[in-house]
């Protein structure tokens, strides 16, 4: 598929309002969509028309208002649903990424408690499972996993990255065991840019009867995803990286183990009968939907998913892939830099993330800042990934669909400016990394 | 001036790259380790007193961190020798002050010598925890010594 052409990308900006501000009287060069993308103005316009016409509460009142709103909810779940390749109950609304991942392993925690039933049992953890992660994870798909490996006595073991921050399938497989009983690993880093063989490492882990969760966070706003072709069990997403509203985030999960995991929060609108001791649970979705919902935020996520689909997945990664190799192929030509991450010419997400010798990612960042470029500094909540790579914190550029090519180059620019600012002239790193 | 040259004064960038007071102390009466969270940026800082004086020794540290935390450390180190207890927690809530001043005032060069270079810094709200990385752990320190009255 061919990739978005700067004209495309030129005219679409046009929808992203705040593309068009200035900072520090220089035009906004946003390269920090992997921390948050920026809203086109119809997903800000589809929440405020959702409020202006057909705010109310979800699956409880019996009145018009409520009928218009619970439809435009199922609406959205219905579209996320289409998104993925997958069926609208195996879609459940939480707050973001790290809000679905711990759900899972939460819920495993229960389950291995003896929450569930009979129904739950194939969840269990217990002393001598493994729980096996990467060691370039993000922190939201590390921790709850430590969490649960802590409750239940299982062992948290990890898949090694190389001097670059990535891996292979071969070293996948090496850390699989007969004992594995979950893999949860990230789709593409949110640091190195690298795309993980998602659907065989999830083949391999299958053969051992190991579950497979995948954080989505990084790849469902730039690459077309279908759970069936992941091979995956249950995966994560978040609505503000993919154009959408804060406050909303997705976990799918295969239907026949939603429905066999007991639920993590517990409140209302996830019961069927509730008695002074005990509470009988409704299917999934609803199991795990406890409590008033982010509705005007799924209907906008619904809107941003329709906007994705409007200018297509497949040309927005192809584009960013361009992107990523321009921003590879400047920066190796600066001295002091070392990129982390896949090598020049391998297909990655349209992020870059490196080290300036002698100048700390902060000062970078801001020096990038007083011209306008917003770039993320510091350790990308993945502090295990930059202590293997023997750094403290690096500076991350990150493309969209809206990103410029003059922008890359204005970001590549300030770029090699940095070092000279700051007075560093020895060179102990040239270029970009082999 | 622009803003950027505001924040990184000369000073501070000769500070961030020969830095005084790096390395931790053959003796000291107080140790404190502090961190920023949000961007990982550390120091472990000892004190030391004259022997059984309010007067400061010395300052030693080891640490990692942008320009602006790691000159801090510098510059606070080289003015801490010869201050008693009590000069150097003022000086350390003076220093406080003139980052919350978000721009305003003129910083009182007689009161805060070499620190007043970090005044730009405080139209940085997103810097102010690098510039007080050091002098945070120094009021530790004053505290572990001499608790406050
Ligand atoms: C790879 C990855 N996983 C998980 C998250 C967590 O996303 P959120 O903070 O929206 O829950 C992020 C976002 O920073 C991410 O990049």
């Amino acid at each position: 598929m061919s990739a978005l052409t700067d004209a495309e990308v030129l005219r679409l900006r046009s929808d992203f309002p705040a593309l068009a501000a200035e900072v520090n009287g220089q035009p906004l060069a946003y390269l920090d969509s992997a921390a948050t993308a920026q809203r086109p103005a119809s997903v800000l316009d589809a929440e405020r028309e959702f409020l202006l016409t057909s705010n109310a509460a979800v699956h409880r009142g019996a009145h018009t208002l409520a009928g218009l709103a619970t439809e435009a909810f199922e609406d959205a779940r219905a579209t996320l649903a289409d998104f993925l390749g997958a069926d609208p109950d195996e879609i459940v609304w939480t707050s973001n990424a790290t809000d679905a991942l711990n759900l899972v392993a939460y819920a495993i925690g229960n389950a291995s408690r003896g929450r569930g039933g009979e129904a739950a049992r194939r969840f269990a953890l217990s002393a001598g499972d493994e729980i096996l992660v990467t060691e370039a994870e993000h922190h939201a798909n590390l921790i709850p996993w430590q969490e649960l490996a802590a409750a239940t006595g299982a062992t948290l073991r990890f898949i090694p990255v190389d001097d670059a921050g990535i891996y292979t399938l071969a070293d996948a497989a090496a850390a699989l065991t007969e004992r594995t009983r979950i893999v949860a690993i990230g789709h593409v880093s949110n640091v190195t840019g690298f795309v993980a063989p998602v659907a065989e490492i999830a083949a391999l882990a299958h053969e051992r009867g190991a579950l497979v969760v995948l954080d989505a966070c990084q790849s469902a706003p730039h690459r077309r995803l279908n759970v069936a072709e992941l091979g995956v069990d249950f995966l994560a997403l978040s609505g503000h990286k993919m154009l959408g509203p804060s406050g909303i985030g997705v976990l799918w999960g295969r239907a026949e183990l939603l429905n066999a995991l007991p639920p993590f929060r517990t409140g209302g609108s996830m019961i069927s009968t509730v008695t002074m001791t005990e509470a009988s649970y409704l299917p999934a979705p609803q199991r795990f939907e406890a409590g008033t919902q982010p509705v005007s935020q799924a209907v906008a996520l619904a809107e941003a998913v329709r906007y994705l689909d409007s200018v297509g997945l497949e040309r927005i990664d192809a584009r960013e892939n361009e992107l990523a190799q321009r921003m590879l192929a400047g920066l190796a030509l600066i001295d002091g830099i070392r990129v982390v991450g896949p090598a020049a010419g391998v297909p990655r997400a349209g992020l870059v993330s490196f080290d300036v010798d002698g100048v700390h990612a902060h000062d970078v960042g801001q020096y990038l800042d007083a011209q306008g470029i917003a770039v993320r500094v510091g350790h990308h909540c993945a502090q295990p990934l930059h202590r293997r790579l023997g750094l403290t914190a690096t500076t991350r550029a990150s493309a969209y669909v809206y990103t410029t090519t003059e922008e890359v180059d204005r970001f590549l620019a300030a770029v090699a400016l940095v070092r000279p600012y700051f007075g560093v002239t020895a060179t102990t790193t040239t270029g970009a990394q082999a | 001036m622009s803003a950027l040259d505001g924040l990184y004064q000369q000073l501070i960038l000769d500070h961030s790259k020969k830095r005084f007071g790096d390395g931790l102390l053959e003796h000291h009466d107080a140790q404190h380790f502090e961190r920023n969270p949000s961007c990982g940026d550390e120091i472990t800082l000892q004190l030391a007193l004259e022997p059984g004086t309010d007067t400061v020794a010395a300052l030693g540290w080891t640490g990692a961190g942008c320009s602006i935390s790691m000159a801090s450390a510098s510059v606070l180190s080289e003015m801490a020798p010869g201050m008693s207890v009590d000069e150097l927690r003022a000086l350390i809530g003076e220093f406080r002050e003139m980052l919350r001043s978000r721009g305003a005032g003129e910083p009182d060069d007689e009161v805060l010598g070499d620190a007043v270079a970090f005044h730009g810094v405080s139209k940085f709200v997103m810097r102010i925890k690098c510039a007080m990385l050091a002098w945070v752990a120094t009021e530790a320190c004053l505290l572990e010594v001499r608790p406050a009255a």
